[in-house]
């Protein structure tokens, strides 16, 4: 059939029109080859616009279209729409970017740009010519969730997608469900007590019919691509039978080794065999074979295995791989502190009453190794004078990390203000260079601090920390006065940067997802899709994108959720056609196109000797095509031959 | 040389006469610095006025009551009617004259908190003032 492509070029107003001249860009077209209609109008984007465009193609019966406009990224999906509507297959609808390219980069040169404009339409027609009528590429799809990492936001993502009435499986690497979150005591700024607020969350998504839990266990591997997922799950071996298990707790009490808590931060001891707080979901201990004396000496020891009541202690239990098919994942591994060792000036790691934000939480919570109360780490008197360190590894693009680690001014505040609450006759300082309070209530929060807890802010950044007669002296400077300042202090708390954990960047490289320069997961745009990543089917969930606090991670965990409801609303997955294919006559099977695909989309097909494209898989990045020594691989709607003409087309005259 | 901060100084008796005569809360104070922008004889002070407020914050009370800041201070009030916290260095100003002009004693001969609320709600601001400085001058 004989293409009859139709041309319509917009003014945008004067954007285009105040250099191009496009009655004359819309005249020369309509003497082009295979063009059989050309028109210009103001607004080509608006409502009468599109109508043109519509009545045009019924009205001269068209077969292409091209649209000479904005830049694709703006208006393709319009006018692709209008094409459908009218009888053309989008996929024949074309955008010549005439103001991106043209009309805003040769303000100057008027002439010149309408020329440029009439080749950059040419070359759009010559590739309409021979563009193929497409449809969207349809996949079978898994309506089942993955969620990595059962914090608040792992939480709230698998109680979300949950709801919504799809399957989810919850991967938590540590014994128990809850996170950062659960460490805390109360939270900004309103000072609810963290574990109040959290636990009828971690009940609820270990007891929910379409949440399968599994605690205890990692991702070991990701194949397949969006919709059609498969994932390996490592249950590490608990050395008991958790199914099994009462939780009676008779093991715990009589386990004889003692070593430090990781959920208390190492302000207390657990046994080998632990639960990792009292709260914990589910409230099942495991082993932990690197301080068990059964593992360490040969079997001796057994008083576990001996004690509990079920007979569910085995000391020869094995990793377990399971095996998941998924349509979407949820990455929320959350944060890590920075490492406190790494503060030496401060004596990080080296003073026992330098402490850090985490520590302090753990103190100031009633379940707490103090229960509660106040205390030096290093004689177990109650401080009465304490100083606390804003950006301790934050905005220190010198030696530490460059960027703000958001929470840090407010947890500071509230750990302040909770101290006075508890110590009357104390006094807190805090070191501050600017107190971020961008949140709902911050603000007053810090106030409060300030004036009614008396927290002495003190403006600039603390040089060094040392012991000196029990105390720490505590060397800063106001920058309001300009004087140095000196604080004789009874204990100091370190607000840290906020790092992504190392277990989450490991993750990230098997998940072939993109993280940024400090291992934060990168998301797709951000501004406008803040809750996905770039590759398809992954989506990101609280601390673990970039550091945040409760009501963040939360309503990140939600839209992530919601995405992935979105995802899974319909029967498959569709997805765009513009991708590579291979010429099977011409394939020599050579799997350079293999070994380049960044995506493992090109596969070998054995019995027939040559190359494959998986059509789910292809992004259409078009590596294959530029790689293949043969041109077998070509690219739907921009083969060789099309780009041949466009580039004659642009080269004529 | 290094300035010591305790709470003693933060909470030091002449801090507290301070807030007492001016009855101004010195914490209230966020440092932005709008008073000491919009004074009109800012250019004639040593220390600027949110810098006298700052030593009172940091405990350094003899700092602030040597300032010749306090004595230039016309009392015209520019800076309460701009501070967004709604303190009023014009008091805080008043206060430390008042403490300087009784030689620093502690024990004040006429006290600020014997003076009657007729007296307070009736008589002119200044006027209250001059009776105070008047008595324990």
């Amino acid at each position: 059939m004989e293409e009859r492509i139709g041309v319509f070029v917009c003014h945008c107003g004067s954007n285009i029109a105040g250099v191009v001249d496009v009655k004359r860009v819309a005249e020369e077209l309509g003497k082009y080859p295979g063009v059989a209609h050309s028109t210009d109008y103001t607004y080509m984007c608006s409502d009468p616009g599109q109508n043109l465009v519509k009545d045009a193609i019924k009205e001269h019966n068209l077969t292409g279209v091209i649209v000479a406009a904005c830049s694709p990224t703006l208006h393709e999906a319009t006018f692709r729409r209008a094409g459908r509507v009218a009888g053309v297959n989008p996929y024949q609808v074309e955008i010549a970017n005439i103001r991106e390219h043209c009309s805003w980069v040769h303000q100057g040169e008027k002439e010149a740009a309408t020329e440029k404009a009439i080749k950059i339409i040419k070359t759009m027609v010559e590739k309409a010519r021979l563009d193929e009528a497409l449809d969207p590429i349809s996949v079978p799809m898994t309506h089942k969730a993955l969620v990595v990492g059962a914090g608040i936001a792992g939480i709230q993502a698998a109680l979300d997608i949950a709801n919504a009435g799809h399957e989810v499986v919850l991967v938590e690497k540590s014994p128990s469900v809850g996170g950062h979150m659960a460490q805390l005591s109360e939270t900004f700024p309103t000072l609810d007590c963290s574990q109040c607020i959290m636990t009828p969350k971690m009940v609820e998504v270990s007891q929910h019919p379409r949440i399968n839990l599994m605690t205890y266990s990692e991702i070991d591997d990701v194949a397949g691509f969006v919709g059609n997922f498969k994932v390996k799950i490592r249950k590490k071996a608990a050395y008991v039978d958790r199914d099994a298990c009462t939780g009676c707790g008779v093991c715990v009490e009589k386990c004889p080794v003692k070593t430090e808590s990781e959920f208390d931060e190492g302000l207390a001891m657990r046994k080998a065999i632990y639960t990792p707080f009292p709260q914990a979901v589910p409230n099942k201990p495991v082993l932990d074979p690197e301080h068990c004396t059964y593992f360490l000496k040969d079997g001796k020891c057994g008083i576990c295995q001996k004690v509990c009541p079920v007979g569910c202690v085995d000391y020869e239990q094995k990793d377990e791989i399971i095996e998941e098919e998924v349509g979407a994942i949820v990455v929320a591994t959350g944060y890590d502190l920075y490492p406190i060792e790494n503060m030496g000036e401060y004596g990080g790691g080296k003073y026992a009453d330098v402490i850090t934000g985490l520590q302090f939480e753990r103190m100031l919570s009633a379940s707490g190794p103090t229960e509660g109360e106040v205390r030096r780490p290093s004689d177990g008197k109650e401080p009465k004078e304490i100083v606390f360190l804003t950006c301790c590894g934050s905005r220190d693009p010198e030696a530490h990390m460059p960027y703000c680690s958001k929470v840090c001014c407010m947890y500071l505040t509230k750990h302040a203000m909770l101290y006075k609450h508890k110590v009357h006759d104390g006094q807190a300082y805090v070191f501050y260079m600017d107190v971020r309070t961008a949140g709902k209530g911050y603000e007053e929060f810090y106030t409060r601090a300030a004036e009614e807890d008396d927290v002495l802010y003190i403006r600039g950044k603390v040089s060094k920390i040392y012991e000196e007669d029990g105390k720490v002296m505590v060397w800063g400077v106001d920058t309001l006065t300009g004087k140095k300042v000196e604080i004789a202090a009874d204990m100091a708390v370190l607000g840290l940067a906020t790092v992504p954990n190392v277990a989450a960047k490991k993750l990230a490289n098997k998940l072939k997802i993109h993280t940024d320069e400090w291992g934060f997961l990168a998301e797709a745009h951000p501004k406008l899709r803040p809750v996905e990543s770039l590759a398809p089917g992954f989506y990101l969930a609280g601390a673990a994108q970039g550091p945040k606090d409760i009501p963040e991670a939360v309503a990140q965990a939600s839209g992530a959720a919601s995405k992935v409801a979105h995802l899974f609303a319909e029967e498959e997955y569709h997805r765009e056609p513009i991708i590579a294919w291979i010429d099977e006559d011409t394939c020599a099977g050579c799997r350079v196109c293999i070994s380049v695909c960044p995506y493992d989309a090109a596969e070998f097909d054995e019995e027939n000797g040559i190359a494959k494209i998986q059509e789910a898989i292809c992004e259409g990045c078009g590596a294959c095509i530029a790689a293949c020594p043969s041109a077998s691989a070509q690219q739907r709607n921009l083969t060789d031959e099309q780009v041949y003409k466009m580039v004659s087309a642009a080269l004529e005259g | 040389m290094r300035l010591r901060i305790t709470s003693e100084h933060i909470k030091g008796d002449i801090i507290k006469r301070v807030e007492d005569l001016s009855g101004q809360s010195l914490l209230e104070c966020y440092q932005c610095g709008k008073c000491s922008a919009g004074c009109p004889v800012v250019n004639e002070m040593d220390v600027i006025p949110s810098e006298v407020i700052r030593l009172l914050q940091l405990g350094q009370a003899d700092e602030a009551l040597d300032s010749k800041t306090i004595w230039i201070c016309a009392s015209c009030l520019q800076c309460a009617s701009k501070c967004p916290k709604g303190v009023e260095f014009s008091s805080i100003c008043d206060a430390l004259r008042q403490i300087v002009l009784r030689k620093r004693l502690s024990t004040p001969r006429m006290d600020a908190d014997e003076v009657s609320a007729i007296m307070v709600s009736d008589a002119p601001q200044m006027g209250v003032v001059g009776a105070l400085r008047k008595l324990n001058g």
